[in-house]
């Protein structure tokens, strides 16, 4: 039998984040989910996909609350909530750092529109911002 | 023209072959070893009634590829990067629920989108697969 290559079990880690960012999920929960310990788990993510855990959470669950500000009437709150986070006020400030406006702003800019069916699992890949163009605020997770 | 297979990697052969036909129900189509060519084995499974086949292909060393390819493509597809197959259902629920039981690993839920319902599972190497019952 091949031996399983490591990054098999950190591409564990970033699945559970793409399916259960709307619970409170930390980096010892998915560090679990990859069999290895809080810190050497991060520093293997990140070696693997380029930012740290906490990164692709926050940014996933960014990416998230974007899409339901385009597609829902959904107040900001709501939506903070139903991604996973649990202050409205750093939301809004994570939120404005990826995405340069407020949420209320972004909405406002960004109205529903009819487009080809791209599968969501393709505009969730797509449309996830970078993690490299902010500053990480530690208590927006 | 017609297209009659579609090349996945996979880590291991034989833990992927139970995997397509244990736990999705295909069946095997094709399974030769060559000796001259270094034991190269063509295995290939598909879904029974469709004629398209799906190639399971062991990652190959030299002389076919350096160590240093190899090793990237093994963890380019443990890191669920090589790509991905769509699957059509008319159940996406009843589906999941058979699957799920035979031990698949599901990455999503059956999930209302505005094109149908849409599940992602993955197979034991990284490969990413997506499950729709189009609205």
């Amino acid at each position: 039998m091949t031996p399983v290559p490591p990054e098999r079990h950190l591409l564990r880690a970033k699945d559970v984040v793409d399916a259960r960012f709307r619970e409170p999920l930390d980096v010892p929960a998915l560090a679990q989910a990859a069999y290895l310990s809080p810190a050497h788990f991060s520093r293997e993510f990140r070696r693997a996909f380029g930012e740290t855990p906490h990164q692709y959470l926050l940014t996933r669950r960014l990416e998230r609350a974007a899409a339901l500000l385009r597609n829902t009437d959904r107040s900001v709150a709501e939506i903070c909530f139903m991604v996973g986070l649990r202050s409205v006020g750093s939301f809004t400030t994570s939120f404005r750092r990826v995405y340069g406006v407020t949420p209320t702003a972004y909405r406002a800019a960004h109205p529903p529109i009819e487009r080809a069916q791209i599968p969501t699992c393709v505009v969730q890949a797509y449309a996830r911002p970078r993690s490299s163009s902010f500053r990480e605020d530690s208590t927006a997770a | 023209m017609k297209l009659t297979h579609v090349q996945v990697w996979v880590h291991d052969q034989d833990e992927a072959l139970a995997f397509y036909t244990d736990k999705l129900g295909m069946e095997l189509r094709e399974d030769v070893t060559v000796p001259e060519m270094g034991n190269f084995r063509w295995l290939s499974v598909g879904i029974p009634g469709q004629d398209v086949s799906i190639t399971l292909m062991a990652i190959p060393g030299p002389p076919v590829f350096d160590d240093e390819t190899r090793e990237s493509i093994n963890k380019l597809l443990a890191k669920g990067a090589s790509g991905g197959l769509f699957f059509a259902t008319d159940d996406a629920q009843k589906s999941y629920d058979e699957l799920k039981d035979r031990g698949v690993e599901f990455t999503q839920e059956p999930t209302e989108q505005p094109y149908g319902i849409d599940a992602g599972f993955r197979d034991a190497s990284g490969n990413h697969f997506r499950l729709a019952q189009r609205a």
